[in-house]
């Protein structure tokens, strides 16, 4: 037999003698494996899908929406240094009636070239056929809407065209990479149910429009490469005259910055939560090997002395490590690849994506297996080196007997708060501060897990309330189309059902700061704003001067401007010319990057009379099927938006994957506890089982002696769990710098149920394990380990 | 391979005296560490009584034998066994914090003579120093019974009289019914009885006329 041979079967016989512990270690890996794996397969195939998706359908990269200008402005546009196609469409946003739906719902209508997709922002046919352009009434409709209202070919649904009620027949359903996110313009949730896009053929749209040889909207493609910043102001510059509300980037298209923040999102993930498995699993497998050089000294010294190499003794316990992290490693491999296939479904379901094409990602593989494998060796290196630094005569010697000292808490002179066994268990951690202090890190890292996983839930459900509830209170906003007078609130009072009515002037801006510059809108909210209010982060109202802007937070940060100074705002409705404004107050905000004045100044500032983008109801519940009815056939309402029913889809949709999501979080994280405490525990059996079974002997019982062992973890769980919050809280505030979009920002909110439910993981992890060993200890013969010199 | 069943102690049949002295000699495996774990209430013969007074320490429950151990009997190990991680009076104290009517911890390691050495861990003490504590902490809650498994086998010979002196004293002074268990001949002459045990058998029992003070004992 080889020396190889007899040192495996020694290898086999201790991992199995240990496998629990081996188990619990090779889990760690494994779920850290898995996540690593399923997240940057992922994010991998996201990415691809979206390129393709992009560049299949030719989705555009600089997109403006004008008044109206005339069709030979095109040759102009296409001037543009870098412009490699445009596109030029008409657009319109409609009240529709859906059959089957209460409310009234909005949909956007464009324009394609008669018979085909137009050459940019591609649509894909999903099913049906192309609108026939010999029909005036034919649409193509989006599938997400098609299927939210489970709607047929061959449906119809009215639309308020132009103030003329018209039928609109459904002959195919599309998608489009224009709408992966389908978002209402205005709105910041997403609902299917009341906010459709739809293709007609462009003559119809012209005719209903009076758009005849002009477009409002214009997509452009560029050269790779291309000035990006140049273009947006060449093409401003050409179109500000035709009322232009400022050329964008596809950054803040509203569909590709929602994909765009999803991706990034998932990025954290695939790097955060594996580190902090394998790091786990590297200080498992550091305590484990060290206990297990440490009661092998003799072994260790008799296979030197028979002649085995220094190196045939590192690898034999290396392979220890090695064997066990490869277990997890394959296990998780191949847990991670399937979760991927599964999730890269669901994720293309969501996203409607065109065309589903998934392959296991092999870089990601070969990393993780890279990654683990240092992981092994990292947390074997201290115990491989120790045994191979031991001379064979010392080891032949006992060991130093373990040395106590003094409890910190002790020296301190607080000894008379702490019993004999309170004090026995601190001295033990002290003993080995180290690794008490990576016993604490790993069962925090599991109630951080824990608490990472509920603040997106918590911090969402915090952020829907802030906005749509405390800050606006409104249950129905109308947006009049075309602006409309202080009549038409009038009108509005005299609705069924509407208690209370706030008008309001909306107009799009560019707020400049020295070299910053941002594209949004001036909200002029009347003095009373009982319906709509500007609050600070108390949830306290705060005030709108008759002169200057409140900016909301966001915009003010992206500014760089605080109040008392001031900003330049060009209006972009086509007129000349900029003003100079003072920032007067800033607002709380975690949705919309808003500024706000009072009305009067607003108008006055646009030498208008009073006219009204738009107004907010107050609307008594049971009266809502009569103003529903009213609002689908007043022809002067442009669109209507339900706040409830939308948060309600919002809600429902989120509260859905919140439970799967916590789901894996608690798995995960039980997975964590569970292996370091139970190592934890096994190692400090091994170490004090004569000392255990002594105080059997002298006539302790056997919950006393459980006691002073998992007392230990008591201790350690108890010191975990604050520490555990700490780094949670930390790594979510990281997650909130690091995450802020034009749409949302994430409040720093978690919910006090969210610290005790990871607490509560952390403890039954302890409990468990706790029981575990007790077993385990209760199966020790009393005798035998008293005859055994240590 | 079937289990065969190992007869450790046959035909045992053996009255300890209170307050009496006695020395278990026999090579290994004749049974007497067997007998001492019987007596200790750590094991229970498969067949016959064993009373402690009025307990069949055969029939008790475990509760029970936890219960004698607590209260009755002090346990000297070969190798000390002392909590690494209390000093000197915590070890003892560990034990007269769970039973009535103990001796104080300072009065029992007076007795070991190691008062002065009480906030020591174990490991600044010597092997004889150890077991030494190891007493303190047996007599401290004044057993009726002190049982001791080779309490001088890790020791050298001076530090071995020194703990026989020892547990002579305590013998004497509290009148504890001791045994030790021993390899060594000689130890027999301090007992009042010698108990010579071979094949799990009583193959003899010697009555000393008188018991040889320790420091008399030569090896």
């Amino acid at each position: 037999m080889t020396q190889g041979s007899v040192l495996t079967r020694k290898l086999v016989r201790e991992l199995w003698a240990t496998k629990g512990q081996a188990l619990a270690i090779a889990a760690v890996v494994a779920a850290g494996v898995a996540v690593f794996v399923m997240s940057t397969s992922i994010l991998q195939f996201l990415r691809d899908t979206r390129d393709t998706y992009y560049d299949r359908y030719r989705f555009a990269h600089v997109f403006a929406q004008l008044r109206r200008a005339p069709r030979t402005l095109e040759p102009q546009i296409a001037a543009i240094d870098g412009v490699t196609m445009v596109d030029t469409r008409v657009v319109a946003d409609v009240t529709i009636d859906v059959p089957g739906l209460e409310e009234p719902a909005a949909a956007r209508l464009i324009s394609i070239p008669s018979g085909r997709p137009p050459r940019l922002n591609a649509y894909h046919l999903r099913r049906g056929r192309q609108p026939d352009p010999a029909h005036g009434d034919e649409v193509l409709v989006s599938e997400a809407f098609y299927e939210a209202n489970r709607l047929q070919l061959g449906d119809s649904i009215a639309a308020i065209i132009n103030g003329r009620y018209q039928r609109l027949r459904i002959v195919g359903v599309a998608l489009s990479p224009e709408y992966v996110f389908q978002i209402r313009p205005g709105a910041l949730l997403p609902d299917d149910r009341r906010f459709g896009v739809m293709w007609m053929p462009r003559q119809h749209l012209e005719a209903a429009f009076n758009m005849e040889g002009a477009f409002n909207d214009v997509a452009l493609r560029l050269q790779p490469g291309s000035n990006y910043e140049e273009v947006l102001d060449r093409l401003d510059l050409l179109l500000k005259r035709y009322g232009c509300t400022g050329a964008y980037g596809r950054e803040d298209q509203i569909s590709a910055s929602f994909l765009d923040d999803e991706i990034q999102q998932l990025r954290g993930m695939a790097i955060i939560a594996p580190m902090i498995f394998l790091g786990v699993a590297a200080f498992l497998l550091n305590v484990i090997l060290s206990r297990r050089v440490q009661t092998q000294r003799e072994i260790i010294a008799a296979l030197k002395a028979f002649g085995f190499g220094n190196s045939t003794i590192a690898m034999h316990y290396l392979a220890t490590a090695v064997w066990i992290t490869a277990v997890g490693a394959v296990v998780g491999t191949l847990a991670g690849s399937r979760l991927a296939v599964g999730l890269a479904q669901l994720y293309s379901e969501f996203y409607r994506f065109p065309h589903f094409e998934f392959h296991p990602d092999l870089r990601s593989i070969a990393a993780a297996s890279l990654v683990s494998l240092a992981a092994a060796v990292g947390g074997a290196g201290r115990a491989v080196w120790q045994a191979v630094r031991l001379m064979p005569a010392e080891a032949m010697r006992p060991p130093t007997p373990a040395r106590y000292h003094r409890s910190v808490v002790e020296v301190l002179g607080l000894s008379w708060l702490f019993p004999l066994p309170l004090r026995m268990i601190l001295r033990h951690l002290q003993r080995r501060p180290l690794n008490s202090l990576f016993s604490v890190l790993g069962i925090a890292a599991a109630v951080a897990v824990l608490l990472m996983g509920n603040f997106s839930p918590d911090a969402i459900h915090y952020l829907l309330n802030f906005q749509f509830e405390v800050a606006q209170r409104h249950d129905v906003q109308v947006v009049f189309e075309p602006l409309a007078s202080h009549a038409a609130i009038h009108e509005l009072k005299s609705l069924p059902g509407v208690q209370y009515v706030e008008g309001f002037r909306s107009v799009p801006v560019h707020i400049r700061r020295g070299h910053r510059k941002h594209r949004t809108a001036i909200m002029g909210l009347g003095r009373e704003r009982r319906l709509y209010r500007l609050l600070n982060a108390h949830e306290r109202p705060i005030r709108l001067p008759p002169e200057g802007l409140v900016l909301s937070d966001a915009l003010a940060k992206r500014l760089r401007v605080s109040a008392g100074e001031r900003v330049e705002v060009e209006i972009l409705d086509g007129r000349p010319g900029t003003y100079i404004l003072p920032v007067v107050g800033v607002a709380q905000e975690y949705a919309g990057m808003n500024a706000y004045a009072d009305i009067d100044a607003l108008h006055r500032l646009l030498q208008e009379d009073a006219a009204l983008t738009g107004a907010w109801l107050q609307v008594d519940s049971l009266a809502n099927r009569q103003l529903y009815q009213h609002l689908k056939h007043t022809p002067r309402v442009g669109s209507v938006a339900i706040k409830k029913a939308t948060m309600e889809q919002f809600k429902a949709t989120i509260a859905e994957n919140v439970l799967t999501m916590q789901a894996f979080n608690v798995l995960f994280a039980a997975i964590i506890a569970i292996g370091v405490i139970y190592n934890t525990a096994r190692i400090s059996l091994d170490e004090r089982a004569r000392e255990l079974m002594t105080l059997r002997v002298i006539g302790f019982s056997r919950w006393e002696t459980s006691a002073m062992l998992l007392g230990e973890l008591a201790v350690l769980t108890c010191i975990a769990i604050p520490v555990g919050w700490a780094v949670g809280y930390s790594f979510c505030y990281a997650m909130v710098q690091g995450f802020a979009s034009e749409q949302f920002r994430i409040p720093l909110v978690i919910h006090p149920d969210s610290y005790l439910q990871s607490a509560a993981v952390a403890a039954t992890a302890a409990i468990v394990s706790g029981w575990i060993v007790h077993r385990r200890l209760e199966q020790i013969d009393l005798v035998e380990v008293l005859k055994i010199r240590e | 391979m079937g289990e065969v069943a190992v007869h450790a102690l046959r035909g045992i049949d053996l009255e300890v005296r209170h307050g009496e002295f006695l020395v278990l000699l026999g090579p290994s495996g004749s049974g007497k560490s067997t007998l001492l774990n019987i007596i200790g209430g750590l094991d229970r013969p498969t067949t016959g009584q064993v009373f402690f007074k009025q307990l069949d320490l055969a029939a008790a429950s475990d509760r029970q034998l936890t219960l004698y151990r607590r209260r009755s009997v002090g346990f000297v190990f070969q190798f000390y066994n002392l909590i690494p991680s209390l000093t000197a009076l915590e070890n003892v104290a560990l034990v007269t914090e769970v039973v009535d009517d103990p001796m104080r911890p300072e009065e029992a390691l007076e007795m070991v003579g190691l008062l002065d050495r009480k906030d020591h861990f174990p490991a600044q003490l010597s092997g004889g120093q150890q077991q030494r504590v190891a007493i303190a902490r047996a007599i401290a809650k004044r057993p009726e019974v002190l049982l001791c498994d080779e309490p001088t086998g890790a020791l050298d010979a001076a530090t071995g009289v020194t703990v026989l002196q020892t547990i002579d004293r305590i013998n004497r002074q509290l009148g504890t019914t001791t045994m030790i268990i021993t390899h060594n001949a000689a130890i027999g002459a301090m007992a009042d009885r010698i108990l010579h045990m071979r094949d799990g058998q009583i193959a003899a029992l010697e009555n000393n006329a008188s018991r040889k003070p320790p420091e008399e004992i030569q090896w």
